[in-house]
């Protein structure tokens, strides 16, 4: 381990090959020498597990504008995304979604050979009426259709790819990002990536819960680096919980289920939702139906008493299923062992996605402070950023589109920010790995011995799945907080079994652990301090929204005794004033 | 249920060297062989080196060799493995790194070089999509949705005996792009296609179908391009 880590030079370093890395790499390639790092083969990438769509006004459908979009996205965040950024989505994704079917995304098509679109949960058209077909769609494997074709467009590119190469630190001098330290995954080592613009696209965290749609790899690296490095992150506390994970194991059943008219139903064999959100029923927004599903369990509604209800897709049809839903049906067989155009499919609320992030400006420069100062070098997108589109509740399909707009915009940011500081960067700072190096030498030690990080992780995720889920009050999280603030100490002493280099991957998991116990005292922090519902964040103990005095973005930083420090920032409000939210 | 995995595990010194090492799991109702490799790692062996993310069949990084077949291991239920004995090893074909995780550096490049990405000529529309029929837009259906995780081109027996031949996998990719109607790129492909190391080196041995765990054709992608090759000389 004490050999001296490798040194590279790039003009722009993308950590992260999902949908905004690499769409960022693409664009930044352009002009400058980009190279992207991940800790998968890109393809990989948990984008590509997307699946109902990718929403954009195309109006291919129906008539639809970016007003629509934009008062659907808002209402959706339970009015604290800023809207302008908010705004910058809605209109973008109209040229974005043709770029990139130019690019060579194989949507679906309608019968004039436009780009298909379908109905997803939260869109409406004129103002919150009726459903709306606003979700551009590739059969049920549209991330996978738009990852893919970046990713061959990256290679077409000439981007460099390092790939299987895990970030571990970030270094900084004189308050200017100058690069990432990242441990080569498949051969050993440590590798210092010297660069004048780091683009941190990392993705979410959904793996700090027990029940997840997330990928194993969905460790949010990326954030609890930039909290690492003194940098604070933005509305930690809100996480989404997807409606229709299958159970137990929280594998994701697309809202393209619902969008294409799936119902959902209890134990009654009730379409439940009825009594929630008559007007729109399944297709409410997401944390709407996984808060109904959450108290038809606890009220004994859940199927045989199960904690899971039903998503009944037989009335569409089996012809239609296998045409529009073929990854669904494909999924239900495989993991339930049912043919689901003959049985319901079981689904309970999971983990499912991370409204807050690394903060950044709608240019994509992280920014250091509630004020909005800017970090010279450092760029972030995608699901690891908070920017805040999302707010307190993402709507389906804005998801993938933020990391195409975003990420997009984030490449030509860069780009433009190379313009403007043209030149060498600054010299490295004596010994830029040494933190990266006393985490490894620390887990490799063998005087640690505690307990291993599986068991650790385990607890964790209980913990975060009891105590700090889809319905919170001041007890549940007082006392997880305390849990993780134990849990990190615990991990100080932890060491991997394997002392080998190459292939390491029980280093992967105790590094990633690390990762998951940070970012996780931001979210119970943050969601012990609002005090109020709004979007995925629930009180019971505190009912209602409570714009008067949490209108804002909380601010956390970590320090390295495990306290947190809170700011607050207010809401962009520039079209549409917070109102009721009802469905 | 108590079952038995017989893992195979490389020399730490020397990966083309190793063992077969047996692990007793109590395997849970609905588990996956991902699930049991998962308890293996947390509970009895940490150093059991494989990959995996998505443990649903869309990222493609667990592809290994089960009971002899080519499978992802998060897709694949427990219980339709017969045996008490579960055999797990890595890709065949690839070279090992470690345990379960197989070297894709040459299949990767092997797809690169047919230069996957939609080649065109003319410029597109600046503010709106190009049109599509959806019957043009099916002939691509059966390709366009390759995970990559390579369990077609491992298992090919010309693979294994030619150094050189592009693999079931970079192929279907270039039938997805050469039979995509808004691309130009045929001849820009034909010289990685058209040789004895490209479409003609294939035996029609349709293991590459067998192994596919989408339920992709490759070598029906193969004889299509075969004859579309064929057409465009006459």
């Amino acid at each position: 381990m004490a050999k001296a880590s490798e040194r590279h030079r790039h003009d722009v370093v993308v950590v992260g090959a999902g949908i905004a890395g690499l769409y960022a790499a693409l664009k930044a390639s352009e002009h400058y020498d980009t190279a992207v790092i991940s800790k998968v083969y890109p393809t990989r990438s948990h984008s590509g597990a997307a699946q109902g769509g990718c929403a954009g006004s195309l109006g291919n459908m129906q008539e639809d504008s970016w007003q629509w979009h934009l008062y659907d996205t808002v209402r959706g965040s339970d009015f604290l995304g800023d809207q302008d950024a908010q705004e910058i989505l809605v209109r973008e994704a109209v040229p974005v979604m043709y770029e990139m079917e130019h690019l060579g995304v194989p949507f679906s098509r309608t019968p004039e050979g436009k780009i298909a679109q379908r109905p997803f949960g939260g869109h409406y058209s004129d103002f919150g009426k009726g459903p709306i077909s606003r979700a551009c769609y590739a059969a049920d494997r549209t991330g996978h259709a738009q990852l893919h074709t970046l990713y061959e467009q990256c290679v077409k590119h000439g981007v460099r790819f390092y790939n299987e190469f895990y970030a571990v630190q970030l270094i900084m001098k004189d308050g200017t990002c100058l690069g990432v330290v990242a441990w080569d995954i498949t051969h050993g080592g440590l590798h210092i990536f010297h660069t004048k613009a780091t683009f941190f696209a990392t993705g979410g965290y959904g793996r700090a819960w027990r029940v997840t749609t997330n990928a194993h790899a969905n460790t949010g690296d990326g954030v609890s680096l930039i909290l690492r490095a003194g940098f604070p992150l933005e509305d930690m506390e809100f996480v989404q919980f997807h409606p229709t994970g299958i159970y137990p194991h929280g594998m994701l059943v697309s809202e393209a289920a619902r969008g294409e008219g799936g119902y959902l139903l209890n134990a009654e064999g009730k379409r439940f939702m009825e009594n929630y959100a008559p007007a729109k029923m399944e297709l409410a927004p997401r944390d709407v139906v996984s808060r109904a599903e959450q108290t038809e369990i606890d009220e004994g509604r859940g199927i045989d008493g199960k904690p899971f209800l039903h998503c009944d897709l037989r009335h569409l049809g089996a012809d239609r299923i296998r045409a529009v839903l073929p990854q669904i049906h494909e999924l239900a067989l495989k993991f339930c062992g049912i043919d689901c155009t003959k049985v319901p499919i079981p689904i309970q609320p999971s983990a499912h996605y991370s409204m807050g992030g690394i903060p950044t400006r709608v240019d994509t420069q992280v920014v250091s402070d509630e004020k909005a100062t800017p970090v010279p070098g450092l760029f972030a997108a995608g699901e690891c950023a908070c920017v805040s589109v999302h707010g307190a509740n993402r709507l389906g399909t804005n998801s993938t589109l933020e990391c195409a707009v975003y990420g997009r915009r984030g490449g030509l940011a860069v780009v433009d920010y190379l313009r403007k500081n043209p030149g060498e960067p600054l010299e490295l700072p004596d010994q830029p790995d040494a933190l990266a190096c006393e985490e490894m030498s620390r887990l490799f030690s063998k005087s640690n011995g505690g307990d291993s990080a599986a068991k650790l992780r385990e607890a964790l995720q209980d913990g975060m799945q009891k105590r700090c889920g889809i319905y919170r009050n001041e007890n549940d999280l007082q006392a997880q907080l305390t849990e993780v603030r134990s849990l990190r100490d615990q991990f100080q002493k932890l060491r991997v079994s394997d002392m080998t280099a190459k292939c390491n991957t029980e280093l992967i998991e105790a590094l990633e652990l690390g990762h998951l116990l940070d970012f996780s005292v931001t979210i119970v922090a943050g969601a012990l301090a609002r005090r109020e519902c709004r979007g995925a964040h629930w009180r019971k103990d505190r009912p209602g929204r409570n714009d008067k005095d949490w209108l804002k973005h909380t601010f956390s930083w970590l320090d390295q005794k495990g306290d947190i420090r809170l700011a607050y920032r207010p809401v962009t409000i520039t079209r549409h004033q917070p109102e009721e939210r009802k469905y | 249920m108590q079952r038995t995995f017989r893992i195979w595990r490389t020399d730490v010194e020397n990966p083309k060297r190793g063992e077969f090492r047996d692990y007793e799991v109590e395997v849970q109702e609905a588990w996956t062989v991902l699930d049991a490799l998962n308890e293996i790692k947390w509970r009895h062996d940490g150093s059991l080196a494989y990959r995996r993310s998505c443990r649903h069949g869309i990222c493609g990084s667990c592809a290994m060799t089960i009971d002899g077949k080519n499978d992802l291991a998060c897709e694949l239920q427990v219980s339709a493995c017969k045996g008490r004995v579960i055999m797990v090893e890595p890709l065949r074909s690839f070279p090992v790194l470690r345990d379960l995780i197989v070297d894709q550096t040459d299949f990767f490049e092997r797809y690169d070089s047919i230069k996957p990405w939609l080649i065109c000529h003319k410029a597109p529309p600046t503010d709106k999509e190009r049109l599509q029929s959806p019957e043009d837009r099916a002939l691509i259906d059966g390709t366009w949705e390759c995970i990559l995780c390579g369990s077609c081109t491992s298992s090919c027996p010309v693979y294994w005996s030619s150094s050189q031949f592009l693999g079931p996998a970079a192929i279907l990719k270039a039938y997805r792009y050469i039979f995509d109607s808004r691309d130009e790129g045929l001849e820009d492909r034909l010289q990685m296609l058209d040789n004895k190391h490209g479409l003609w080196r294939c035996h029609t041995i349709f293991n590459c179908v067998e192994a596919c765990p989408k339920a992709l054709n490759p070598t029906e992608a193969i004889i299509k391009l075969r004859r579309k090759i064929v057409a465009e000389k006459i």
